[in-house]
């Protein structure tokens, strides 16, 4: 392996990871709030780019006004899910809403295939993005090369975000104790949809970076991505958002030296297999918190 | 009361269960023996209708090429819609079914178009469903007319399965011929793991490319539905090959291009009859050009009046719904598919036609009367060797320019 060949490999690996910690992100924080596991949330991120192209091919806007009505319509879907189908189940025990939360992501693949048909779509170029650059022997895109820059500074602002605003401090009560911090006059459903918002800019943002060099959207293309995000999440720790982000980085990098070695067949195995081994070896994940039973 | 009302439900339903598994099994045991059975008959025709099933995938990874296909064959119904054997006018009804590009739903959907009786099925884009189907008709004995299925295990061993168009093998020789007429003397391989028409290209081609003494200096595999292939062109750019050949679908062609571009590949990516779609040139844009391909048929090709009055008719059959033009990728190219869909309809028509004058209307005569037919078709002359294969030994190469699927030249094996 060449130098040249070693650091696009960390380049495309590094830029995969970001997109995964971005989605990744969305699971820890939704999970470390309700308990919840969000399996649409996959489903969502697939959404923002059907949203991308409706606005850009089927209406012709310019890319930045697209971009924010796929950050709005994707939060806006966020929102909605929230209050429809996890709401009326917040009393409800924890395996119902988890199995809500399944049907939501059935039925967002089976809208998406009803409405947009099966067979993939184009996903539109934003011109600066798909622009190439090259430097040394290593060449590639705009994109590739700012969506780590991009998660790291999201993710910055996020940590500002919860440790330093009153509505980070109400976040941070809620996940340690629900009722306690309902009690305390915290604004209960208000909280979780901040936090319901944020998982879905997130999600926007990955759907955007993620589609743009990959540019090929069908009703299943937020499944895989889902799934690989949900295990990031797990093994970095979930309820954490550095430990999400470290996932998704760990995730990444290693998917794309497996395929690079020559097994591309196992890349996936492998990202399964991580689970397995970091559930039977520390539950809790790299940096997640110590469960104590309350009597 | 209420727990009667259970039971009684639950033994009826154990019943009919029962009843199903039954009826069943013993379906199975008469197919087994109408199979062992060497006076046997098929499908009979009856009434006046005929029905050809469409076994074709117009979801999944290969949708877009198999409409195509579907467009060709519903344009030669529209054109040759009734057959008159022994004085009897007979309607033809094409039975379409989606076989969603996956080996599993393709056996489901090749019983349902048995059970709706058709007496032949035509398709299907895609060597893998079809050999994952070939099974099921060759036990009901219906011939099966493949379009565009290359792999060899198609056709081989199964006594009802059919083909119009050539052979991997051949295609995989003819792209390595080509390579070798360029000067390329290195080569790399990108192949879909568990996909029959991608790897057994990709095999084909090194055989021959290194019969005609080159060497593949990397050979990579993919997942279905990946979208990511930064990693293996990665690998691919560090061995520096001459060409890159990537049989693949077309949902892959319009992610590993840009992708390709984008790393700064330069060298010339040549594939094979899949690519020849415009979606690749819409979706992949500038990194869609200078590719080449080999393909069954070339739409300007005017030696065979046949073709020319095919070209016309199915460019005015495109334009006269908007829907149509939509499933052929927005333009109304012809695309090869849709050319060996229209001949495999043909085929069909032509051995009914044959049976005239026969006292055996049945599936199993129909695909003795394919064995011996032979008519000139829209992509040349089409007769049958002993594996069912079409008889063919020429190839188009196309290469895309300026937006456009080019002709470049007529390419045989070597």
């Amino acid at each position: 392996m060449t130098t040249n060949a070693f650091l696009q490999y960390c380049l495309t690996g590094i830029s995969i990871g970001g997109i995964y910690a971005l989605i990744a992100i969305g699971y820890t924080m939704v999970y470390g709030i309700l308990r919840l596991i969000n399996f649409a949330h996959g489903d969502i991120f697939m959404m923002a780019a059907y949203f991308m192209i409706f606005s850009m091919v089927n209406f012709t806007l310019p890319w930045y006004v697209s971009i924010v009505i796929v950050i709005g319509a994707t939060i806006i879907l966020g929102v909605v899910i929230e209050k429809l189908a996890y709401k009326p189940l917040r009393s409800a025990p924890r395996m119902s809403i988890m199995i809500s939360a399944i049907g939501v992501s059935y039925f967002l693949q089976n809208v998406a295939t009803y409405l947009f048909s099966a067979l993939p779509k184009p996903y539109p170029a934003i011109g600066f993005l798909t622009k190439i650059i090259s430097f040394g022997g290593i060449s590639t895109s705009v994109v590739t090369f700012i969506t780590p820059i991009l998660t790291l500074g999201f993710v910055f602002i996020l940590i500002q975000l919860i440790n330093h605003t009153k509505i980070g401090m109400a976040m941070r009560a809620v996940s340690k104790d629900f009722e306690t911090s309902q009690l305390m006059g915290i604004k209960i459903n208000r909280v979780i949809s901040f936090t319901f918002v944020i998982g879905c800019f997130l999600a926007a943002i990955g759907s955007i970076l993620y589609f743009t060099p990959r540019p090929s959207v069908y009703p299943l293309a937020g499944s895989l991505p889902g799934l690989k995000c949900f295990i990031a999440a797990v093994f970095g720790g979930i309820g954490s958002v550095p430990g999400a982000v470290l996932g998704g980085f760990i995730i990444g990098l290693s998917e794309t030296f497996i395929k690079a070695a020559g097994y591309s067949e196992f890349s996936d195995v492998f990202t399964f297999i991580l689970l397995i081994v970091i559930l039977l070896i520390k539950p809790t994940g790299l940096f997640g918190e110590k469960i104590t039973e309350k009597v | 009361m209420k727990k009667f009302l259970a039971l009684t439900m639950s033994a009826a339903l154990m019943l009919s269960l029962a009843a199903c598994g039954g009826s069943a099994s013993n379906d199975g045991a008469a197919g087994d023996n109408a199979a062992n059975d060497a006076t046997a008959t098929g499908v009979a025709i009856e009434g006046d209708t005929i029905k050809i099933g469409v076994f074709e995938p117009t979801t999944g990874e290969n949708g877009g090429g198999g409409m195509q296909e579907v467009l060709g064959m519903r344009y030669a119904n529209q054109m040759n819609p009734t057959v008159d054997i022994n004085g009897t006018t007979y309607k033809i009804e094409l039975v379409e079914v989606d076989n969603q590009s996956d080996k599993t739903a393709a056996v489901t959907a090749a019983q349902s178009l048995i059970s709706s009786g058709v007496v032949a099925v035509l398709g299907s884009y895609g060597s893998g469903v079809s050999i994952a189907a070939g099974q099921t008709f060759a036990d009901a004995q219906i011939p099966a007319m493949g379009a565009s299925c290359t792999n060899p295990q198609v056709t081989l061993g199964n006594d009802f399965y059919f083909r119009t168009c050539f052979l991997d093998p051949f295609q995989g020789t003819v792209m390595a011929s080509y390579a070798k007429e360029q000067g390329y003397t290195t080569a790399a391989l990108i192949s879909q793991n568990g996909d029959d028409y991608s790897t057994g290209l990709a095999a084909f081609f090194q055989q021959a490319f290194e019969g005609m003494g080159g060497t593949i200096v990397a050979n990579e595999t993919y997942q279905t539905n990946e979208s990511d292939f930064n990693a293996i062109l990665t690998t691919i750019k560090a061995a520096n090959p001459d060409c890159i050949f990537a049989p693949s679908s077309i949902a892959t062609a319009t992610l590993l291009l840009p992708q390709a571009q984008a790393n700064g590949i330069t060298a010339q990516i040549i594939a094979s009859d899949t690519w020849e779609n415009e979606t690749i040139i819409s979706a992949a844009g500038s990194a869609a050009e200078g590719v080449a391909l080999s393909t069954f048929f070339d739409e300007h090709d005017d030696t065979n009046p046949v073709a020319k009055e095919f070209v016309e008719g199915f460019k005015a059959y495109l334009n006269s719904n908007p829907q149509n033009l939509t499933s052929n990728g927005g333009s109304d190219g012809v695309a090869a598919v849709s050319a060996l869909g229209y001949d495999a309809y043909m085929s069909i028509y032509e051995a009914l036609k044959s049976l005239d004058g026969s006292d055996a209307l049945n599936s199993v005569a129909l695909r003795d009367a394919l064995k011996t037919s032979s008519f000139t078709g829209v992509t040349g002359a089409i007769s049958f060797d002993e594996n069912g294969d079409a008889i063919k030994n020429v190839a188009y190469i196309k290469q895309i320019k300026d937006g456009k699927f080019n002709f470049l030249k007529t390419q045989s094996a070597e």
